[in-house]
Formats: structure tokens, sequence, C-alpha cells
């Protein structure tokens, strides 16, 4: 147990509880409620603090060190503003399941409730995006407080946990004292699985005709990329994966089917639409996965769902094999039970499936026509891959380019894809990026981007100056709010309200503004060279501004309300 | 899953915390379920308060709200009462005039229901009467519209018979 016999100022303890938790980054931006804290900051050098240009910066980027790390992210912000301006990075990783502290100043207690400067009901506008809240009142509380936010943030379901501490708190002194071990009556989340159900699951794998395996966030947030690799392989089974799971199982492994969903490939929705018994691990049966729930249900197959969260079993559709528990956990005692029962396996029937999902492959549904004109979007990421030999972390922004990075560039391993899958939030991609680099120093850390999304964090080109950050920069620069022009032009005749992007600043300029190097790529020619340039140069933050073809659209789709057998392919148009 | 709604009695214990109250009803209103009474006191552990949410909803959805409930960081326990038998008691107080021509037939209609007459006034009765709410539904059916001047309901609390019991 960490005690001190002196008497420490309530943002000592605070320090002092970071310090316990091993905590490696904090990022923020200071404020009147947090000074006392922040003078505490100035006399430690045990964590680095990671000065940002706009708190919702901070809590991407806290976010995207847990993704990429699997640690809990720390954030720091001040009361009001500071804390409202967090709000969507919170809801943020709300939605995907990222374990993080969020620390928020207060107002003093003693001003709560009276409108003070910078107060806003935090605890309350948070409650509904995050796992937990708390609200610290005595400073005798905020070392234990600290220990269960970790503790909440990072087990079970994981998520982001928030600490609003009044100013007055961190001022008031008492004994430091951190507690070894956290119990919470109120909070138990299960980590085996039942036993019987695994067995029964197995079972109706091995015998199915048509299996597979479709795989979620939780396979990564699980750490159970390992397990889920030995489960597909010895059982030689067709696996799909969610945006959220892509990495989880090597892309480049022939039974890997890619994304399914809205932009899955044909191979993944028609094998998720006609198998007979499905293992889902760790995802969630979203509207953008398996679309119109009726016409997914039409087709009558046998559901095992394992998942760490009871309430994500049966939310959407009806499983009849439910397994409550951790997903690494319960792929482990699956396999252990092929390995010591040597289930039989309808191997005839599984070839027959097999080949029926090569026909379906054979669509190459994700060729598109190149061009000697335009640079085409898919081409970029096909390249990008290339030269950072599939091993680099990509962090994506939403809309058609986030498509295009997930269908294109065949992530092999886990947490290296960082995107806002769930909330879905312009704006993350620079900012994931500062949090991957940061945890990872020395690898490559590529942001694809668009021209929208770009200018919604814009300002941390700033930040990445002061730390030096090496990142690249991969902007699909089509002028268009892309994705949102692709709907209108399928469901609006081509009515592109309010979709096209004017006034775009000189990208080049503006990064070269911020001492980083900016570089203009027009050609298709030129897209390979311009990678290897700009990858070269290791210690330097590369903003790369892709002109690319404004008419493409990403497919296959499936329109909403559609099923997931009835997709659009490029060569339907 | 059947789609068709039916009437369930939520009881749980949650940590008697600030905003214990809000994250339910917070969680009710954001998922949009149903709540057609809440109530809720500490118990006779004072770190305790327990919670009785009256809903309705197919079974698909009561079962969402149990593991929703479950979920909360907050919640020790959650009871769906009608997984069993239990008892439902509400609380009313009606305030009705009672005017000379009207005094006998009030006593009389309350007596009927066993309530009790809690306050007399001038042209007043205040009457107070505890039962299952269909009973309290009843009750205001049959009385005259215009003899009711005010009603105010607790809202149901439930426990289960027998030794069902929900407890830490
Ligand atoms: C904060 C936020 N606002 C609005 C949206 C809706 N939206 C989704 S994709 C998109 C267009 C993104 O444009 P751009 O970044 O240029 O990417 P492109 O689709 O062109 O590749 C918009 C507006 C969103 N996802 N997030
Ligand atoms: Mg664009």
């Amino acid at each position: 147990m960490e005690q001190s016999s002196k008497k420490m100022t309530g943002a000592e303890i605070l320090i002092r509880c970071l310090h316990e938790e091993n905590v490696e980054f904090v990022f923020g931006y200071p404020g009147g409620a947090v000074l006392h804290i922040y003078d505490a900051i100035f006399h430690q050098d045990k964590f680095k603090h990671i000065l940002v240009r706009h708190e919702q910066a901070a809590l991407h980027a806290a976010d995207a060190y847990s993704r990429s790390t699997g640690k809990v992210g720390v954030a720091l912000v001040t009361s009001g503003p500071g804390a409202t301006n967090a709000i969507t990075g919170i809801a943020t990783a709300y939605m995907d399941s990222i374990p993080m502290v969020i620390i928020s100043g207060q107002v003093p207690t003693y001003a709560i409730g009276e409108d003070a400067f910078q107060e806003c009901d935090t605890v309350g506008i948070t409650r509904p995006c995050v796992k937990h809240n708390f609200l610290v009142k005595d400073v005798k509380d905020i070392a234990s407080t600290i220990k269960k936010a970790f503790y909440v943030a990072a087990s079970g379901r994981p998520g982001p946990v928030l600490v609003d501490i009044p100013k007055d708190i961190t001022a008031d002194t008492c004994k430091f004292e951190y507690p070894e071990s956290v119990h919470l009556r109120s909070y138990n989340p299960v980590t085996k699985g039942h036993l019987g159900q695994i067995k029964k699951a197995l079972k109706l794998l091995a015998e199915a005709k048509r299996p597979m395996v479709y795989s979620g966030g939780g396979v990564v947030l699980g750490d159970a990329s390992a397990h889920l690799i030995k489960l597909v392989q010895s059982l030689g089974i067709p696996i799909t994966s969610t945006l959220m799971g892509l990495g989880g199982f090597p892309a480049s492994d022939p039974k890997f089917l890619g994304m399914l969903g809205m932009h899955g490939t044909y191979e993944a929705n028609m094998a998720m639409q006609e198998c007979d018994v499905l293992l889902a691990v760790g995802a969630r049966f979203d509207d953008r996965v398996i679309g119109n729930t009726k016409h997914f249900l039409s087709n009558p197959r046998t559901i095992i769902h394992i998942d760490i969260d009871p309430s994500s079993i049966s939310k959407r559709v009806k499983i009849d094999v439910p397994i409550v528990g951790d997903v690494k956990s319960v792929l482990a005692d699956m396999n252990e039970l092929i390995a010591t029962e040597k289930p039989a396996q309808n191997t005839n029937a599984l070839a027959a499936w097999l080949q029926q999902i090569q026909t379906w492959r054979g669509k190459k549904c994700l060729n598109f026509a190149q061009s000697t004109e335009f640079i085409k979007p898919q081409y970029v990421i096909q390249k990008l891959h290339e030269v950072t030999k599939g091993e680099a972390f990509v962090t994506s922004d939403v809309g058609q380019h986030q498509m295009w990075a997930a269908q294109y560039y065949n992530f092999d391993k886990p947490r290296r894809w960082i995107n806002s899958g769930g909330l879905g939030t312009m704006g993350v991609g620079l900012p994931y990026a500062m949090g991957v680099q940061f945890a990872h120093p020395n690898a490559q850390v590529a942001c694809v981007t668009g021209e929208g999304s770009i200018q919604m964090n814009i300002q941390e080109l700033s930040t990445c100056a002061q730390y030096h950050l090496p990142i690249k920069v991969i902007m699909l620069n089509n002028r268009y709010l892309g994705m949102v022009r692709q709907w209108q032009e399928f469901f609006y005749e081509n009515r592109y309200s309010e979709s096209y992007m004017d006034s775009l600043p000189n990208f080049v300029k503006l990064a070269e503004a911020y001492g980083h190097v900016g570089m203009q790529i027009t050609r298709p020619e030129d897209v390979e060279g311009a990678l290897k340039e700009a990858f070269d140069m290791k210690s330097r933050f590369v903003f790369m501004d892709f002109i690319t073809d404004q008419k493409e659209n990403v497919f296959p789709m499936i329109q909403n309300g559609k099923g997931l057998s009835e997709m659009i392919l490029a060569e339907d148009l | 899953m059947a789609d068709h709604a039916t009437r369930h009695i939520i009881s749980l214990l949650m940590e008697n915390e600030s905003g214990a109250l809000s994250r339910v009803a917070g969680l009710f209103s954001a998922r949009g379920y149903n709540i057609e009474s809440l109530t809720v006191a500490a118990t006779e552990d004072t770190t305790l308060s327990r919670m009785t949410i009256v809903t309705s909803g197919s079974e698909a959805v009561i079962e969402q709200i149990i593991k929703q409930l479950n979920k909360l960081v907050d919640v020790v326990k959650v009871l769906d009462l009608n997984d069993g038998k239990f008892i439902e008691r509400e609380l009313m107080l009606v305030k009705v005039k009672a005017t000379s021509a009207f005094r006998d037939e009030m006593k009389r209609m309350c007596d009927i229901f066993r309530g009790r007459i809690i306050d007399v006034a001038d042209g007043s009765f205040t009457i107070e009467l505890t039962g299952s709410g269909n009973k309290l539904d009843a009750f205001i059916e049959s009385l005259d519209k215009a003899a009711i001047l005010e009603t105010v309901r607790t809202g149901a609390s439930g426990i289960g018979r027998g030794d069902r019991i929900l407890k830490v």
C-alpha cells in the first residue's frame, strides 16, 4: 500500500494516484478550476502532459492511446467549456467501449449550483455517455475514487469514466493512501463463460453445414486475436469482421472474407446471410452491419454469441446460444475443447460451402476502374499499404475515405486500425494519430482523412509541431463531403445540398505555416513516389493532399432498409 | 419474442448516492422505455436505496430493461417481480367535495373501498386509500367526477411473496 504520513493537497494526491496507475501520458488543457492540478503537474515528471489545442482533441488522443495499446487513456480538462468541449470525445469513446479516465475540474463545492463562472453540471451532461462518473466532494475520497475509476474503466465491457473534482477539493489536504484493491458490491463483471454453453456452441459449429464467424471490436479490445486465429484455423471455417474488428483476424488469410455490412464485401455479406450456424464474437449486430433485421432473419440460422456484456446479447437479434464472458477466456476454453475432444466436422458440407464462397469471391467486388487522368482514392490506400508494408498504424476520419481505408488497407494485426465506428465522429483522425504516435514513437502512423474531416480538428497541426510527431496525413481530397454526396446521388437525385466544399485552404501552405512538410499530389503516376518520399522523412510530419476523383463512390453498398444480400456493386452501374 | 406489451413491476437496490435516481430515469428516457411510475427511498440499510419501477413492454424489451439496469455500475440487484408471486400497493390521497348533500355518500364510498377519511373540512374530505393501482383506479371511477377536487398518488411499491426476498 502506498502511504505517506505527511499531508498532501488534493491536487498532489491526484497526481500520485496517476503515478500509481502507471499513467504515461495525460492529454489535457488547463483552466481556472484545474490550476492547482496543473501546478502539481509542474512538480512531477513521471508522466508527460500533452498540451492539445482543443479539449476534444485531448479526449480523442487519449482514446487512441488506449485503442493502440490496450491501456487506459487519461485526459484532463477544466470546468464548464473545458468539459463541454470534451463531450464529443467522451461519447466517441463510449460508443466504441474504450477504457478512459477523464478528470474534469469543477467550481468550488460552495459555489456549485450558483451558476458560478465556468460552472456546468458535468456529471449530469456526461451521464448518458460514460460508463460511470463521480463527483468528488471530499479530499479524502480522491484516491479511492481514482482507483475505482481506473478499475471500472478497464474491467468488464470497458468504457470512459469521468471524475469531476471541485477546485477547493484539490486545495484541501489529507494523508495519501492508495487502495491496493477495489471491491464494488454493485459491480462484478463476469469473465469465464458457461462451459455447458461453450460445449453446445462447439458441437453446433462442428456439425454445421455452412458455419461462419463474425468477429467484432470485442476481439480487439479483449486482446483475443491469437485465440480467434487458432479457433478459425483448427475448424477451417470462414470469417468476416466488422469495421471495429479489422485486424483481429489477418486480412491476408484466405479464410478471411473481408469486412461485412453496409460497405462490406460481396462474399462476406452473402456468407453472413446464407450461413446456417453463425458464431458472433464480441460484435453487436448493429444496423450498419446486418442491414434490415427482418431480411436478415428471413434466412433461419442458429446464432451463437460470445460477449462480455449481457445487454449486447439478444438486443437486436434473438440469440440461440448466448455465452456471456470475456471473449479471450471463452475462445481459450473452446480451443481447449477442440484439442481434447477433436469434434468430428461435416467436412463434405464444409467443402461445398467454401466452394460457394469462392464463387462469390469471384465477383471481385473491390475491383475499381483505374484511371490515368484522376487519382483513384482506392489506389492511394493500396499504395499506402505497399509503401508501409502493411505495418502502419492507420487512423481515419469519417466518410468515404474511412471506408476505403477499411476496405483496401488489409489489416493483419489488431490495434492497428483506429477509427470511430460507433459514433462516426468526423475530426478524430488527426488527434487519433497523435495518441497513437505518442504510444508508439517509432511506428509509422498514417492518418487517412478527407478535406471535410481534417478541418474539424485542424488546429492540432500545432500540437504535432510542438511534440515533433512524424505523422503522415493522407488526405483524400475530393472537394466534397463525399459520403454525404454519395447518399445524395443515390437517394436524392443528385441534389448535392451543402455537400460541396468550397474555399478550401491551400493545405500545403497551411502545413508549412505550422513548420510541417506539405505535398500536393494530382497525378496517378506520382502517388507511389510521393508516399515513399513522405515515409522516408522519418522524423517529419508530412501533410499529403491527394487531389482525387471527385465522383468516386464506395462499393459495395447496402441502401438503408435493404438486406445484406441486396448490395449495389460497382459493376451494376 | 412475444411482441405484445405487458405491465411489469421491477424492484431494484442501488447505492444510495446522489444522482442514483437520474441514472435510472436517464436510462429509461435515453432508450425509450416506458415508465408508468417510479418510487424510491432509502432502505433500513441507509447505504442502499430501493426503487420500484412500473413499466410495460414486450418480453424482449423487458429483458433489455433488466439487463440495462444491471449494467448501471451503482445498481446492486434487480428483480422483476412478475417472475413470481408478489404484492403491489400504492397510496392515494383524494380530496373530494363533501357538502352536506354529499357527505354521507362520500363516507359510504370510502368505507366500501376501505379508505380512511384523514381530514375533514367545511366542504371537503380528504380520503386515504391504499391498494393495487387497479383498485385506486376503480375508486376514482366510482366517484362523481365533479366531486373530485384533487388527487395524489405515490406510484406502486412492490414486494415478493413469502420467501422471495430482495436483499444484499
Ligand atoms: C461531426 C460530424 N458531423 C457530421 C457528420 C456526417 N458526415 C459523415 S461523412 C461526412 C462527410 C465527410 O467528408 P470528408 O471528410 O471530406 O470525407 P469524404 O467522405 O469526402 O471522404 C459527413 C458530413 C459526421 N459523421 N460527423
Ligand atoms: Mg471529402
